[in-house]
């Protein structure tokens, strides 16, 4: 969308450089020989291929699907009911990222919270959280602290600076996941039917590629280290079609622009200080095994899980919804039969309608469910 | 939500011939004049924005929605809701602010009303305007106008007022001048209609932005739309803010920006009389009319490809006008 | 999230060494970006920031050969079977 007069937005339009696309879309469809499924991990990437309609430049021969890249839709509904529960009482101040306030917990969402007279406050940075504890000494300030492995080290910077201006009100109530072990998991149940990985990109520039490495190997998957703009997909399908044809089975890093091997070490020292890997549940799929991150004991003291005391609460059904589904890749949203109907980002049955990285999102938004003449 | 109040529940019930065409305005026949009649309210939060102040928001959104139905804007009465306690230096700024407005657009304020309501009752100040200008005789703007073909034009850069409200909001800083587009468009649509070119629709695309006012016009005319992205006009650091904040500027509020369909003869001949206007000077043509009866609006991406650009479900920023 | 953009340093602030930060802008639009894991970066350089930190240094010579590496996997990989 640039008009002739502005600056470019340097790394990023040179990504959608239309001449780029149509070349690395021929060569897909010249090289393509045989049916592939490939997986995107990031919801980022999910959004990327379906705001500019990549698949429509792919051969029908490979089929694109989507994994659970979305933190916030793997979020155990307990943790979002514990978070409403917070954010309802009095004397406290719960801030989170945009995305979660209308993620449905079991009863009731977050911005619901907020209008029934709950402090909900929408912060764009964990460091913008330490501001408002400052401010207001007097409340208990929690951080919905939900994300990745590339939003972890902001969240531990964020509990070291709490130390560092002696904060005694600051909390973090947090939902880290890690993705190798999701791939993993996915791997093992998938009985074959991914054959390579597009592995996202941001996750790796804070932790390297090196822990793909056996998994690429012992499961016989290519896992190709993949940017978001169209040319970095295309490049990473583009990538994954060589490896699949040549039968090597490793981590080929097609965002090196941004992504070392090792990783960012600085970012990963912070996070082994501030958390320590533990079991969680993801949302739709089950409890994956050391695929979480929680506040290791000597930061106990910030754990907004040991600080407060919550009601428990009887966890229902996930009625209609089908995000688990969607989430492992079994079906595409517009397959749910409440898909634009009971479910539309208005009124989400599950997260992946809701957050903005979410697939039935994505599905919605650039109107897939819509026929196109193409 | 409302647009969903309006359909379900406030048209059905009070259905009449004009109500049902739900254009921005009304255009009636009074005692043999075509008169258009048009209302909105601002409840928009921060009330004092970069680039301005609820006061001039209020009446420019009126007078262009005026312009949009092809009339002179003329008369627009002015309600008032307070909140107890509003600071009296931010009132006179307000009201002063409504004054240049309407001189700036050559109208009148000419009647009106304040109300004042408890504390924690209004958020400072709520303002309705409604309008009524003159349709001359031989002006046809409608959407049933519309044919394959037509061009879509647009004003100028968009989703600057929206971007200039986020930079306001709690959580955001950019020092970076992002102003609040909020303008007066019924002059350049004068010029326009006074050239005899050929114009179908006309339309200010507020809330909602570029993408909902273009389904609207699209399910209104019964023709599918092509729209070409490298052709939308936008300043780069409102790109780069909606990168950042993960937000499409096709959907971001604009509050001084003309869209046009017009007679594909008279494409140059708008755009040069757009241009040569202060508040027109990017002006562009960033699509056309499909031989299609799909109401649909469709994008070529910058990357060649093709997709719906849908309405847009629930609000990307509350209160924005 | 995921959700990372890159921008050009203008200006870094050493003043607390625990949350270095930098003024980071983006197209026009400027953040102060916590560059604490990028010790490395200098004013002008390109970062990756996600949720007001910066994740990595951008590789200026591997960007421009990611661009032209289309051209150059043919002359490397061969004719692929």
């Amino acid at each position: 969308m640039t008009h002739h007069n502005t600056l470019p937005l340097k790394y990023i339009d040179e990504y959608r450089d239309a001449r780029l696309v149509k070349e690395l879309a021929g060569k897909i469809q010249r090289e393509t020989r045989h049916p592939w499924t490939i997986m995107e991990i990031c919801g980022g990437q999910t959004h990327s291929i379906l705001k500019f309609r990549l698949e429509d430049l792919l051969p029908p021969e490979i089929t694109l699907i989507h994994g659970p890249g979305c933190p916030v839709c793997v979020t155990p509904t307990e943790k979002i009911d514990r978070a409403i529960d917070l954010a309802g009482r009095h004397g406290v101040i719960l801030a989170s990222f945009g995305d979660m306030l209308r993620v449905p917990g079991s009863e009731t969402d977050l911005l619901s919270a907020k209008a029934a007279g709950g402090d909900v406050r929408m912060v764009y940075s964990p460091l913008d959280v330490l501001k408002i504890a400052g401010d207001n000494p007097t409340r208990q300030v929690v951080f919905f602290g939900v994300g990745f492995e590339t939003t972890a080290p902001a969240n531990a910077l964020a509990v070291i600076e709490a130390r560092n201006r002696g904060l005694k009100n600051f909390f973090l109530l947090s939902s880290h996941v890690l993705v190798p072990p999701a791939i993993r998991t996915l791997l093992n149940e998938g009985g074959g039917r991914i054959h390579a990985f597009l592995a996202a990109g941001h996750v790796c520039t804070v932790m390297g590629y090196e822990e793909y490495i056996p998994i690429a190997a012992t499961y016989r998957t290519p896992i190709v280290v993949t940017g978001f703009e169209p040319v970095d997909i295309l490049q990473g399908i583009l990538h994954a079609v060589r490896l699949l044809a040549k039968k090597e089975y490793r981590v080929h890093n097609a965002y090196a622009r941004a992504v070392k091997k090792e990783g960012n070490p600085a970012a990963k020292a912070l996070i082994r200080e501030i958390f320590q890997v533990t079991d969680r549940e993801w949302r739709g799929m089950g409890t994956i095994p050391m695929s979480g991150l929680e506040l290791s004991p000597a930061w106990a003291e910030f754990d907004a899980e040991k600080a407060f005391e919550f009601r428990v609460k009887k966890k229902h059904g996930a009625g209609k919804c089908l995000a688990g589904e969607v989430l492992q890749g079994k079906i595409l949203p517009a397959q749910c039969a409440e898909f634009g109907k009971t479910c539309t980002p208005e009124h989400p049955l599950g997260a992946p309608m809701v957050s903005s990285e979410g697939t039935c999102a994505a599905y919605f938004r650039y109107g897939k469910y819509q026929n196109n003449r193409s | 939500m409302s647009a969903r109040l309006f359909e379900k529940m406030i048209r059905p019930c009070l259905s009449n011939p004009w109500l049902d065409l739900s254009h921005d305005g009304a255009m009636i026949r009074l005692e043999g004049r075509r008169i258009a009649f048009s209302t909105d309210s601002y409840v928009i939060q921060p009330i004092i924005f970069p680039g301005g102040n609820i006061g001039e928001l209020a009446v420019n959104g009126t007078v262009n929605d005026l312009a949009c139905c092809g009339a002179r804007p003329m008369y627009i009465s002015l309600g008032l809701i307070l909140e107890e306690g509003l600071e009296m230096e931010v009132l006179w700024k307000i009201i002063c602010s409504v004054r240049e407005a309407a001189d700036r657009a050559g109208v009148k304020v000419v009647t009106g009303d304040t109300k004042v309501v408890d504390r924690g009752k209004a958020d400072r100040i709520f303002i309705n305007t409604s309008g009524i200008g003159i349709i001359g005789e031989e002006t046809e703007v409608s959407p049933a106008s519309c044919r394959p073909g037509d061009k879509i034009l647009l004003s100028g850069k968009i989703a600057e007022h929206g971007i200039a409200i986020m930079s306001t909001r709690t959580g955001l800083e950019f020092d970076s001048p992002i102003v609040s587009d909020t303008a007066p468009l019924n002059h350049m649509v004068e010029k326009i209609m006074a050239s005899g070119a050929g114009i179908r629709v006309m339309r200010d695309p507020t809330r909602g932005g570029v993408a909902s006012a273009l389904n609207e016009i699209s399910r209104s005319c019964g023709y599918r739309f092509i729209i070409r992205e490298k052709d939308i006009p936008v300043a780069g650091a409102v790109q780069g803010a909606c990168e950042i904040l993960g937000l499409d500027p096709l959907y971001i509020a604009n509050e001084g920006k003309l869209l046009l369909i017009v007679d594909p003869g008279d494409e140059q001949k708008v755009l040069k009389i757009i241009r040569a206007d202060p508040l027109g000077k990017e002006a562009a043509c960033i699509g056309e009319v499909l031989d299609s009866r799909d109401k649909l609006v469709e994008m070529e991406t910058v990357i060649g490809s093709t997709r719906i650009v849908d309405m847009i479900s629930g609000e990307q920023l509350p209160r924005i006008c | 999230m995921c959700l990372a953009i890159p921008g050009k340093i203008i200006s870094i602030d050493r003043s607390n060494p625990d949350l270095v930060m930098a003024k980071v802008d983006f197209a026009g639009v400027k953040k102060d970006i916590c560059i604490q894991w990028v010790p490395e970066a200098k004013e002008g350089n390109f970062i990756l920031a996600h949720v007001g930190t910066a994740l990595s240094l951008i590789d200026e010579k591997e960007a421009l050969e990611t661009l032209n590496l289309f051209r150059e996997m043919d002359n490397l990989a061969g004719d692929p079977s």
